[in-house]
């Protein structure tokens, strides 16, 4: 097996990762046999973003907004239905498997489910060591020997590197499963949802852990989450999605600070903090139903039948994923009518408040 | 570093393993076990048998074999299971028929699931035209009627031992594709095989590394209740001689001649009908026992927590 | 034990006292609970917060007599009977009218080829002898209740015709049915989006108010509690390490687990900092460590803490704030 060939680093300060107006769709066969209209779900609709070298961009959103199809495309586990993903300058957007297998050793994923994602029948030295074996490097007692120092390094005993992974806590597993993500010393990794299914006192472990690998390793992370607090430790940016669209992008300070879209302030608003003064008194901005499907999204702004600023223009129109007035060009906000400082997000206009 | 010093107590083992123990616990499995094991005995043994009471397999006593009238002897002590129409010593027979219908059942059922792994594996992977072609192949060899084929294709090869493995393979595989297309279709959607993926594997190796060992416990649960319906099939071509030519005993030919005899020789109905039954419900208690011992849910060793997942 | 607070009727409306469940598994005794006692006053919310392994939801499902198989010895005192004690019929016509249950997963608590509303029927006939057309009324005055638009509507509707929000929501109605005098809500918003969670919560705090109905609310999520909770356990290896009034909890923890909890946790109003993680892993529940059940992971543990299980000794100078560590005795670090 030859050793796949690494593509040369593109111009410093150059992104790493772009995204250029993906769109991807799936088609949903409609009820009878004979119909020739098909749906199609929009998961991904339109969105452009870049990850610089060294960075984390965290990307948020709640179930149905695309943030998980959005890494697989990244990843090319999927095919794009439109746009372009672009690694260190080169486009592979349309490259085949085959084309794709020297990008392989430098972008990478870390998964969310630790039970899942680790065949169970097979040892994790073995797991550990399939980058290796797929990529034709380093065979015998040296791969044994790198393994295990892959292992130290995540901070799994060497020791069990016969054992299998239904002998691992579900902690344990993750960083299994994260050594055999940075095995070839990958550039990029995606981070999807790698602690949502871990228990709690086990979450900062990991997420040190990552933390510390950037560091050392020289990484630039994606990291998806459904959970603002833990993108707010581990992230430079953040992106927001709903409905398949970002909705707003911003560095993390400012979107904790000033976040102008008002389903970032609802989501912000959401999220339980385990401060009692803090849930007695803060604003609590509460969405009426549920998040949207993406088989039938709304026209126009796809938020507008949830947010209580919604006005006329939100039906029709599309919002830009621009600079608010007064904001620096690094935030951006899809919105016609975003959240000034200190203003309550249900000021503009028709107070569209739920009633619960 | 986290050390684990809670799992020292609790031993690693792995799938395979925790299978076998789970496996060795089952009294009727073991029962079962004991049963082929001795079986399987006497298929290895049969020329020694033959060799211990003096008697061929193919031997015709007719004159101590047959009484005065023609009828064959009940059991005794030259004959220990009696004699069929022939005179020839029923014991020594149904012991050479073992080896037939040992050989024609786990060689056809091999050959069978052989081929129905790969057309099943590489159909539930690839999915899209290769699947649709596959699983309609797959459907036509499962609609083609068993007996009609097997005497049409004698009728025209003429019987014989690599027949009866070739027809019953031919008949027996596509069930087996079946499953494991199933299977495969599940296992693709584990994360693990999203893993291979961006890792760079080739569909061959998620097939082979990643797919296989997964579908490998289903497989064995149906080969092990494929093998006595093999059994069963060699029997049935051999009552209607189309399997191996007399004067070769087999399980099934014996039943067929000693159908006219049922009424003056009970054993030489009994016996091979006996083996028969005995083998094949020993590979079905087997069977079970195998499909409860590699149950998947139960396959959680107990980890250090019992992790929920959100 | 938590000294119940007497209210007008003197005693909790939930007393339970050295419950211990334990299971046979092929590899050894796996004990799930193993001594714990908590009790919870009519009207008052109770929060049981714990990771997994910690016994949480097996200690009220046990209660109930949900779980088979088990071992189990303590007592379960419900309106001065005891649960535990009790004959099968009389426990399961307790299910549902005295106490009902809310799980985490709405998909798999609901049968998936019966109508919702035929399953609120069903279970409000099965306790009461009411007509079904009377029945169905209710079904749609719940479902209207927990703020399920068009409840005429979806009251015929199939589980997999919700949304995973609005099925949480059927579910609460489903509980309320029947006026229970306690509500045990396990996960009740794990599965569910956190604007999702933030409607559920608020909904059960206004169904809580409205009905009178004590809640035990299980969770991992220490926000959770922080926003609902009057009363938190703190479980860990199917034992109480700390008990406390929700703002003392938060205020001043006193057990070096809890501690160490709000430590690790993320926070969105933290900055954005190096996490202090509990170092080492949950025990296993096969072959738990002697003594105190989190020493092993513990910075303040001395030798009192591998010989002897501390029991929950009440902080000095803090009204009904208990904690299970030695330190307490000792003196605190």
């Amino acid at each position: 097996m030859t050793t796949s060939a690494v593509a040369p680093p593109a111009r410093p300060g150059e992104p790493l990762v772009r995204l250029e107006h993906v769109v991807k769709d799936f088609p949903v066969k409609s009820g009878s046999l004979f119909a020739k209209s098909r749906e199609r779900v929009h998961a991904v609709a339109d969105v452009s973003l870049d990850v610089r070298r060294g960075d984390t961009l965290a990307l948020v959103g709640e179930s149905g907004c695309g943030k998980s199809t959005l890494a697989r495309c990244l990843m090319r586990l999927h095919d794009l239905t439109g746009g372009r993903v672009l690694f260190d300058g080169h486009d592979i957007s349309t490259s085949t498997q085959g084309e794709l297998r020297p990008f392989r050793r430098r972008m990478q994923m870390v998964f969310q489910d630790p039970y899942g994602s680790l065949n169970p029948r097979r040892r994790v030295g073995s797991i550990i060591g399939d980058p290796f074996e797929i990529h034709g490097l380093r065979h015998g007692a040296d791969r044994v020997k790198r393994v295990q120092e892959l292992m130290e390094l995540v901070g799994l005993n060497p020791e069990h590197y016969n054992r299998f992974p239904g002998d691992f806590s579900g902690g344990q597993r993750q960083r299994v499963g994260i050594a055999r993500a940075i095995a070839l010393r990958p550039d990029f990794i995606v981070c999807d949802e790698p602690v949502s299914a871990l228990d709690v006192s086990i979450r900062a472990q990991i997420l040190n852990l990552l933390d510390g690998l950037q560091d050392e390793l020289g990484l630039t992370y994606l990291f998806i989450s459904h959970d603002l607090s833990v993108v707010r430790h581990v992230s430079d940016r953040v992106a927001v999605m709903y409905l398949g669209k970002v909705v707003e992008l911003a560095p993390v300070r400012d979107l904790f600070g000033h976040a102008r879209h008002p389903y970032t302030r609802a989501l912000l608003s959401a999220m339980p903090a385990p401060d009692p003064d803090r849930a007695d008194t803060r604003e609590e901005i509460l969405l009426a139903g549920d998040p949207p499907s993406p088989l039938d999204p709304p026209a126009g702004c796809g938020f507008h039948p949830r947010c209580p600023r919604a006005q006329a223009r939100c039906a029709t129109e599309v919002p830009a994923l621009a600079p608010c007035p007064g904001d620096a060009a690094e935030h951006l906000a899809a919105c016609h009518f975003p959240v000034a400082d200190g203003e309550a997000p249900a000021a503009a206009g028709s107070a569209r408040q739920e009633a619960l | 570093m986290t050390t684990t010093a809670a799992q020292a107590t609790v031993r690693s083992r792995g799938p395979w393993e925790l299978a076998f123990e789970r496996l060795r616990r089952d009294r009727a499995a073991i029962a079962a076990a004991a049963t082929l094991l001795a079986v399987g005995l006497v298929a290895a043994i049969a020329p020694a048998i033959a060799t211990a009471v003096r008697h061929g397999p193919a031997q015709q006593f007719l004159d101590v074999g047959l009484s005065p009238s023609g009828i064959p002897l009940a059991p005794n002590t030259t004959f220990l299971l009696g004699t069929d129409s022939l005179g020839r010593d029923v014991l020594v027979r149904i012991a050479y028929g073992t080896r037939v219908s040992l050989l024609v059942g786990l060689l056809a059922s091999a050959l069978a699931v052989l081929i129905g792994t790969l057309v099943g594996i590489v159909a539930g992977w690839y999915g899209g035209f290769v699947d649709r072609v596959l699983s309609r192949t797959m459907d036509v060899f499962l609609a083609l009627p068993f007996l009609v084929f097997a005497l049409a294709l004698v009728a025209v090869v003429g019987p014989s031992l690599t027949i009866s493995v070739t027809v019953i393979a031919f008949f027996c595989w596509a069930s087996v594709g079946r499953i494991v297309r199933a299977e495969t279709l599940s296992i693709r959607e584990h994360e693990y095989v999203q893993a291979a993926r961006t890792l760079g594997a080739s569909p061959a190796r998620i097939m082979f590394v990643e797919i296989l060992p997964n579908v490998a416990p289903s497989v064995i649960v149906y080969t092990t209740l494929l093998i006595p319906g093999a059994i069963v099939s060699e029997a049935t071509l051999s009552f209607l001689g189309l399997s191996v030519v007399p004067p070769t005993p087999s399980w099934g030919n014996m039943l067929a001649d000693a159908m006219a005899y049922y009424k003056v020789a009970w054993w030489f109905v009994f016996f091979p009908g006996a083996a028969l039954v005995i083998t094949t419900v020993a590979f079905n208690v087997l069977g079970d026992s195998v499909r409860d011992a590699l149950d998947p849910r139960r396959d959680q060793a107990v980890p250090a927590t019992d992790e929920e997942v959100s | 034990m938590m000294p119940p607070t007497r209210q007008n009727n003197g005693s909790p409306l939930l007393d339970v006292r050295d419950l211990r469940v334990a299971f046979r598994t092929p590899d050894g005794v796996l004990e799930a609970v193993r001594g714990i006692s908590f009790s919870v006053d009519r009207g008052r919310v109770l929060g049981i917060v714990g990771e997994s392994g910690s016994g949480k939801s097996v200690a009220t499902q046990t209660m109930v007599g949900l779980t088979q198989g088990a071992r189990v010895s303590g007592e379960a005192f419900f309106e001065g009977e005891n649960l535990l004690a009790m004959p099968p019929e009389q426990l399961r016509a307790i299910r549902g009218r005295g106490i009902a249950m809310i799980f985490q997963n709405p998909l798999s608590s609901l049968h998936p080829f019966y109508r919702v509303g035929w399953q609120i029927v069903e279970m409000i006939q099965a306790h009461d002898a009411m007509t079904k057309r009377l029945a169905r009324t209710r079904a749609i005055e719940l479902l209207g209740l927990v703020g399920i638009p068009r409840p005429d509507r979806r009251v015929d509707d199939y589980p997999h015709q919700f949304s995973g929000g609005m099925l949480q929501r059927a579910m609460i109605a489903m509980a309320l049915a029947l006026n229970p005098r306690l509500l045990v809500a396990d996960e009740p918003t794990t599965a569910l989006d956190v604007t999702v969670q933030a409607q559920i919560l608020r909904l059960l705090r206004r169904v809580q108010q409205e009905f009178g109905m004590a809640v035990i609310l299980i969770t991992h999520d220490l926000g959770v509690i922080a926003e609902v909770a009057d009363e938190v356990v703190v479980m860990y290896a199917g034992r109480a390490m700390e008990a406390a009034p929700r703002r003392e909890l938060f205020r001043a923890p006193s057990h070096p687990y809890t501690r160490g909890l709000l430590e690790s946790i993320p926070r969105a109003d933290g900055e954005g900092a190096r996490l202090t993680p509990i170092r080492g892993q949950p025990p296993s529940a096969i072959a738990p460590p002697p003594g105190c059940p989190f020493h092993p992971r513990c910075a303040h543990a001395f030798e009192r803490c591998r010989a002897n299980v501390p029991p929950l000794i009440p902080v000095p100078g803090v009204a009904r704030h208990l904690s299970a560590c030695w330190l307490g005795e000792e003196g605190r670090p």
